[in-house]
């Protein structure tokens, strides 16, 4: 369970530095955040959502099941998009409309 | 290092759900709007603590046609009598109220065509939660007066003749030291995770039910400083869905899922439904050759299939990731398993002992949310209701204070000098800063953080009924835990730190060695087991109600953890004041 930042997308603008509930990522030399402590991700995705330019994806480890997909979200017309990036180049959406709330 | 003086009236440690709340609510009371709050938060308020992914109901709402008192039982019932009552009722009674706050502070909660909260159950609404903890997060910056310091860990109480004035705490980032000086203190830290040896140890550590980073630095603090503690013997453990360590109570509450084995045999009914029960169950079932276990989701429509995944991602993203990655729930029935114990004060009742207004025993310090003891099935509406007790009682108290006492004068050694009236002290101030530059200046240590904190899961695990003995434990067992315990603390003493993030990092294991030493002490005094795996005692695998329908309690005398037993409140008694 941890995140990688693509280093080309990122614009250091810290956001995600900011949320992180371990404060865990932290912003290199050449202003690109990084997570420094990758094995004490929680998994919770709020940098994620904080990343103004989605830079970042979110993936399983291979000890809890992982298969090498990476997730991301964007909102798209009040929506909240979650994007899932299959390793086979497949892409899965699943739209949530944050004004409606859970069935279960 | 700056050192850095602050004075506030109401220090809040800890920027959670319980801390944001009594922020919130300390300032709304009709007589603070003078005082100056200020909460000190490790991370940032916005996405800190349990709230941080989100949460897919409230789990502790009065549904129509009951009444509080309802929920005080059913909490006792999960706990088997070991509850305060007057605890349970004060945050029964303000559920519905906080949802509504809730509600019109932005959270979006299901209505149905008559305007009606949809409930789930007997006791839970469904909401959307996803940005719960903004909403909260927001609703503080709103306030006047209240001043957030983010990155800030607090890892020391200022307590002068057992009565609190303030804590010390230092920049994760930002090399300043703060001694922060206030005439009241909420401590709203949460409870503590990784005391036990996780269930995925590799890469997957933090991949646990409850957040990482709460490592029971208030319950730390607090047992240092001689308040009084409550429960720690009733630990928590989460029945979980396998790897992801996602919740399973959408699952069976949401589409009826029923536990099963291997076999296909539900097996829930067998042992019970209580939480402690469908842990045990589940472990029994796998030591007996029936596992797996499962819930069984094999069959659900397309359409309940979408809304759980819809419903995780709301709340455990990881486990709608595992679902797509590999066999959807409508496929394959979601494996389940129990987690490592957690000490956590909202699901059950390790805590502070405090009294119906949630002062603790040390004077002027209030408890709330996962760190307050006796008062269990808090969940989120029960953490903010203590949030909101402990804030006005702290604003009483405040008010009812005398002036603060005259002190020394300054001394030049400081940027900031020491304010003549000041509680803390620059030998203290002193004193403090030169622990931790004295592990930012060692070298060359034998031992790092990681290595001494895996030592005390795998202690922990293997000696004081972790997942690896299927939460057992003798008291020749709790021995041999105590003696290692005590070994890794002896060696923190030598732990070297880069930077004052890897400080916060040795603070934290020695908060959560404190942890274990209280938790160690309370499993060796119920000589009973009335929660299967909660407290999973084999020298008296047996319920003994004759000897212990009791609270154990502890403190720390001379440097030893000393416990000892209380009666059990009264029926239906909805006061409890501490006896000085």
């Amino acid at each position: 369970m941890s995140i990688n930042i693509d280093p080309n997308i990122c614009i250091g603008c810290g956001r995600c530095h900011d949320v992180c509930p371990g404060t865990l990522i932290k912003i290199n030399e050449q202003k690109k955040a990084y997570i420094k402590y990758p094995k004490d991700c929680w998994g919770c995705t709020s940098c994620i959502k904080e990343c103004p330019v989605h830079a970042i994806r979110f993936f399983l480890g291979e000890d809890i099941g992982g298969k090498g997909s990476k997730v991301h979200t964007e909102k798209v017309n009040g929506l909240i998009r979650w994007i899932v990036e299959f390793p086979d180049g497949s892409v899965k959406h699943i739209d949530i409309d944050p004004k409606e709330s859970n069935k279960y | 290092m700056k050192i850095e003086r602050i004075k506030t009236d109401l220090l809040i440690i800890g920027g959670g759900t319980a801390g944001c709340y009594a922020a919130i609510t300390a300032k709304n009371a009709s007589n603070a709007a003078d005082l100056k709050i200020l909460i000190v938060e490790k991370a940032n308020i916005k996405r800190s603590g349990c709230l941080a992914a989100g949460v897919n109901a409230l789990n502790a709402y009065i549904t129509e046609g009951r009444e509080p008192k309802d929920y005080v039982e059913y909490a006792k019932k999960d706990a088997d009598g070991i509850v305060r009552e007057d605890l349970l009722y004060s945050i029964s009674e303000r559920f519905n109220e906080i949802t509504a706050h809730l509600e019109k502070l932005g959270l979006v909660i299901l209505k149905d065509k008559d305007g009606k909260y949809v409930t789930r159950g007997n006791r839970n609404i469904k909401i959307n939660g996803e940005n719960i903890k903004p909403i909260l997060a927001n609703a503080v910056k709103k306030l006047n007066n209240v001043t957030v310091l983010n990155h800030v860990n607090i890892f020391d109480f200022s307590v002068h003749d057992n009565k609190i004035d303030g804590a010390y705490g230092f920049g994760i980032e930002n090399d300043t030291f703060y001694a922060i000086e206030a005439k009241a203190v909420i401590i709203a830290t949460g409870g503590a995770a990784g005391l036990y040896r996780p269930n995925n140890p590799g890469f997957s550590r933090h991949k646990m039910w409850y957040p990482p980073f709460n490592t029971g630095a208030g319950y730390a603090m607090g047992i240092r400083h001689g308040a009084e503690m409550t429960t720690f013997e009733m630990r928590f453990i989460a029945l979980r869905c396998k790897d992801t360590i996602a919740p399973t109570g959408t699952l069976a509450q949401g589409v009826g899922a029923k536990q099963v084995n291997s076999l296909g045999e539900v097996y829930e009914t067998k042992y019970g439904i209580s939480t402690s029960e469908r842990v045990y169950g589940t472990v029994a079932e796998n030591l007996e050759g029936r596992g797996p276990c499962y819930l069984r989701t094999e069959g659900i429509s397309a359409e309940q299939e979408e809304s759980l995944l819809k419903a995780y991602l709301n709340m455990a993203p990881s486990q709608t990731i595992r679902w797509l990655e590999n066999e959807t729930p409508s496929k394959a029935n979601v494996e389940i398993e129990g987690t490592e114990p957690y000490i956590v004060g909202g699901h059950t009742a390790s805590g502070y002992w405090v009294d119906t207004k949630r002062a603790t025993t040390i004077e002027g310090l209030y408890a709330a949310g996962d760190v307050a003891g006796g008062c269990p099935q808090k969940y989120v509406t029960g953490a903010l209701a203590e949030g909101e007790i402990a804030a006005k009682s702290a604003v009483e108290y405040i008010k009812a204070s005398p002036a603060p006492r005259q002190a020394q004068g300054p001394d030049a050694r400081f940027k900031v000098a020491e304010p003549a009236e000041a509680t803390i002290k620059d030998a203290e101030i002193a004193r403090h800063v030169a622990e931790i530059e004295t592990y930012l200046s060692q070298k060359n240590s034998l031992y790092t953080t990681e290595q001494l904190e895996e030592a005390m899961q795998i202690a922990m695990d293997e000696y004081a009924g972790g997942i690896t003995t299927g939460y057992g434990y003798t008291e020749k067992h709790l021995n041999i835990a105590k003696e290692k315990i005590d070994e890794i603390e002896s060696l923190t003493d030598k732990l070297s730190a880069a930077d004052l993030q890897e400080v916060m990092y040795i603070y934290e294991l020695k908060e959560r060695l404190t942890v274990c030493k209280s938790v160690i002490a309370h499993l060796a005094t119920r000589h009973e087991t009335r929660w299967h795996s909660f407290a999973e005692n084999r020298d008296y695998p047996e319920k003994d109600n004759i000897h212990w329908l009791k609270y154990v309690n502890s403190r720390l005398v001379n440097g030893k953890i000393k416990t000892f037993t209380r009666e059990l409140t009264a029926e239906g008694q909805k006061n409890y004041e501490h006896q000085h």
